[in-house]
């Protein structure tokens, strides 16, 4: 079968993330990006089941600017077989994503489509959900397993009171949490046989998608920064604190 | 702790900016490898060197590694580590894909190493040496010796080893002894071979050790040594590793650093002998040696790098961190400012920034001898080729020589930054300062690399190509001055470096053909000097270009600023250092040889 895996591009988790100076957003330019490191798992994950014989193809899609390219070409190390990207820049919503991405399922057609659970950069986690939605595919977010059998899948998700075990009819979404797997390193072999792999690009039009964001940024700043703690005589104290000065209970 | 992140931006600046890479890719033989391949081939190699391989570092050092009847482990985590690093595909980077390597540009495998050294210098001994020896045999190997070791050692599965010193014969191999008997088709060597980096160990299948032997009737000298490839399981019929070959590791160095990475005594050929196959013809081994040793010493001065970067990302995460003192502008009367991070005191920032630019100078060097080895190998025009051959010859002793005492120096100015907590162990900065310690010393010593220099180098060639390169730093004048005002001490220092440089070379090319002693007297004085402003060189470049960057309206601020004062840092702080060692060239070597025995 096929599998379709979306992947972001975002700030490399190692860097320490900074406001732009205009309160617009963050500093973006000149720095450090990465792949996702859910999406990071979930091609990792896609990668697995073609070398256990249960998938055939492996689709990889971006949704943004043209460096992205360097993101799916990353993936294509890991072991997809062809990438695409939809360059629609940089502030794409995860709707305008879920429309383009409905778009691409419907021309690939997959049995199977996963995604991260979530971007670390603006933590959204909306993009799988709404891709389930549009195309009326059920989903399965936050798996931490999954086992395909013939036209269903079973899988694991992970809940907040523990482990949720489930059986989805394909095609489906499901969504990538961090236990999946840990994914492979690149091999140096592979990162040059990548560069060959066949990569298309397309323009947000041609899919005849309307990419306008429709939510406005205010204006994005730093969290106020932990002022010290303070040490507390006795429980009786701790209570009345947090009742009285931090309002909590 | 710090985490280690392979500084790309400054490398990409590097090797595009400064070394050339374009021009490099444009080589026969490199069509395939594009800008793009190369930042994809760095990012992931970061990546790996953040994850896997700096986080067993600290515990390399702090358990190092364990010799038990005669078996080496390597400490905890490195035989896994370096089963990923093999199976990652990066022991064959550089190798030729005759044999399953890559094949990419020697410029390109050394800002690699950078990366595995600055993560993890113990650990990348062993894949260091292993294309070490890949080297070795690219020239004089044999088809059949090809077959059986050449994939083997370039997929790692095999790692190699080189074995030249032996108690008596150091700095000196004419004074090896280890003998190698003919019998049919191979040889059986008998001897004892020390300072052997990795030569026994449980990481790999099988060791492929070199090892420098005299035949029988060989003649005295540097002219009777053979080279011999002996492997510690000889091959069975099918290629694999078999049967224990007579050879063993008697016991393991305990030293100031590179913990993790075993430095055996191996005796060779206590019971029955051990059995070795010839490499080429006998009595050339020394000279087939020669033909890697530019690699090697490259590899080392790489080292340098790679320490001096680490020992700089430690410091820098300290000062950032660390809060102690209060910024010095209040005013007498006024209450006292705020308590800061160290950063803040102009004297840690000079340290920082002596780190920052000697780390930058020393780099863009080191791949800028890389671009001229890889041209000097591949390029199609022959004067061209020549040219970029006599250019890595000079470059290669001063990169080895002068980034590894570098190196040295910024390691330690990386404790001094943590203070009295520095000297702890806790912190870990002391461990770049001692790993550091070995680069000046093996593959040669400072005083090894600074004769090289000054003889066969400067002298033999009555100075041509320092002269050369003389020339281009002078043309960067006109360039400097552009740079406005604030530029305008740097450039004068620059100016009279190069004088400096200048005046030291024709005193070397005039004294070494009446005095060579003179001139060995003052041989490190000039490497340093020869260093010190070759640093100023690429910086003086850097600054140039980052000015020409800063022209688009999208440029990288922050990122370019930072370079151009970086430079003139450079030229302000360290490069009037030049001077002091041009004059102690000139006027020094009458008082180290008047000195007799007797009166030391």
């Amino acid at each position: 079968m096929k599998v379709l895996v979306t992947v972001k591009r975002v700030i490399d988790p190692y860097v320490k993330v900074r406001v732009k100076s205009d309160g617009s957003g963050v500093e973006t330019a000149n720095i450090k990006m990465t792949m996702n490191p859910f999406c990071e798992i979930a091609v990792e994950q896609a990668v697995r089941m073609k070398e256990a014989g249960v998938v055939t193809e492996i689709v990889v899609v971006s949704v943004g600017a043209q460096q992205s390219q360097e993101t799916l070409r990353t993936a294509m190390a890991m072991g997809a077989d062809r990438g695409i990207l939809v360059d629609a820049g940089v502030d794409v919503e995860p709707l305008a994503v879920a429309k383009l991405l409905k778009a691409i399922i419907a021309k690939e057609n997959p049995q199977l489509v996963i995604t991260g659970k979530q971007a670390i950069d603006d933590d959204s986690n909306q993009t799988g959900q709404m891709i389930s939605a549009l195309m009326g595919w059920p989903q399965a977010t936050f798996i931490s397993t999954i086992t395909v059998n013939g036209d269903t899948a079973d899988v694991t998700r992970e809940i907040d009171g523990g482990l949720e075990k489930l059986t989805i009819k394909l095609p489906a979404v499901v969504t990538s949490d961090l236990r999946l797997n840990e994914p492979r390193y690149v091999t140096l072999p592979n990162i040059m046989k990548a560069k060959k792999k066949p990569m298309e690009v397309i323009k947000p039009d041609a899919l005849g998608v309307d990419v306008t964001p429709r939510l406005k940024v205010l204006k994005v700043q730093e969290p106020p920064s932990r002022s010290a703690g303070v040490k507390v005589a006795d429980v009786k104290e701790l209570v009345a604190k947090l009742k009285n000065e931090a309002r909590v209970i | 702790m710090s985490i280690y992140n392979a500084p790309l931006k400054d490398m990409h600046f590097a090797l595009h900016e400064i070394a050339g890479l374009s021009e490099v890719l444009s080589l026969p033989g490199f069509e395939d490898v594009t800008p793009e391949l190369v930042a994809a081939v760095l990012s992931e190699a970061g990546k790996f060197a953040r994850e896997v391989l700096d986080p067993l570092n600290r515990t390399g050092d702090t358990i190092g590694a364990r010799l038990e009847n005669g078996v080496v482990t390597a400490p905890e985590g490195y035989r896994a580590a370096y089963a990923k690093f093999i199976e990652a595909g990066w022991n064959g980077l550089g190798a030729d894909p005759a044999y399953g390597g890559q094949g990419l540009p020697h410029t390109v495998a050394m800002v690699v190493q950078e990366i595995w050294n600055s993560a993890n210098m113990s650990f990348c001994l062993a894949p260091m040496l292993t294309s070490g020896v890949l080297e070795a045999l690219r020239h004089h190997a044999s088809p059949e010796q090809h077959a059986l070791f050449s994939p083997k050692l370039t997929a790692g599965e095999w790692s190699g080893t080189m074995n030249l010193t032996e108690p008596q014969a150091g700095s000196d191999l004419s004074a090896v002894r280890t003998q190698a008997v003919r019998q049919g088709g191979h040889y059986l060597l008998r001897g004892t071979k020390i300072f052997i980096t990795w030569g026994e160990h449980d990481m790999s299948e099988n060791i492929v050790h070199l090892v420098l032997a005299r035949t029988p009737d060989a003649p005295e000298g540097v002219k009777g040594i053979s080279l011999f490839i002996v492997p510690k399981f000889l091959l069975g019929a099918d290629g694999s590793a078999g049967e224990r070959n007579d050879v063993k590791c008697v016991s393991i160095e305990r030293k100031l650093g590179i913990h993790a990475s075993p430095t055996c005594v191996l005796s060779y050929g206590e019971d029955k002998g051990a059995v070795g196959h010839l490499v080429g013809e006998e009595n050339r081994g020394l000279e087939y040696m020669f033909t890697m040793m530019n690699h090697a010493r490259l590899g080392v001065g790489v080292e340098g790098v790679g320490l001096a970067e680490r020992a700089y990302q430690h410091a820098l995460e300290y000062a950032k961190t660390r809060v102690q003192g209060r910024v010095m502008t209040k005013m007498r009367g006024q209450p006292s400012g705020d308590r800061v991070t160290i950063i803040h005191h102009p004297d840690v920032k000079r340290m920082l920034l002596s780190m920052k630019a000697q780390t930058e100078a020393m780099r863009a060097l080191a791949y800028t001898a890389g671009a001229a080895l890889d041209k000097a190998r591949r390029h199609p025009d022959p004067a061209e080729k020549r040219r970029s051959q006599a250019l890595v010859d000079l470059l290669t002793p001063i990169v080895k020589g002068w980034c590894t005492e570098q190196g040295v120096e910024v390691a330690s100015t990386g404790m001094q930054v943590h203070g009295g907590m520095g000297f702890v162990e806790e912190t870990g900065a002391a461990q770049y300062l001692r790993d550091a310690r070995i680069t000046t010393i093996y593959e040669g010593t400072t005083g090894i690399q600074a004769n090289d220099l000054v003889g066969r180098k400067v002298a033999f060639e009555k100075g041509a190509t320092a002269m050369a390169l003389i020339a281009e730093m002078r043309a960067l004048d006109a360039p400097l001055a552009a740079l406005g005002a604030d530029f305008s001490a740097a450039r004068s220092n620059f100016t009279a470096a190069i004088d400096s440089l200048e005046s030291a070379t024709l005193w070397v090319v005039d004294t070494y053909s009446q005095s060579p002693n003179a001139v060995a007297a003052v041989a490190v004085p000039y490497l340093k000097l020869f260093g010190a402003v070759a640093g100023a060189w690429v910086m003086a470049r850097s600054a140039i270009v980052a000015r020409e960057k800063l022209k688009a309206p999208e440029s990288d601020r922050e990122f370019l600023t930072a370079k151009m004062n970086t430079a003139r840092f450079y030229a302000e702080h360290i490069l009037p250092q030049a001077r002091a060692h041009a004059d102690t060239v000139i006027t020094g070597s009458a008082s180290v040889l008047a000195l007799e025995e007797a009166q030391f």
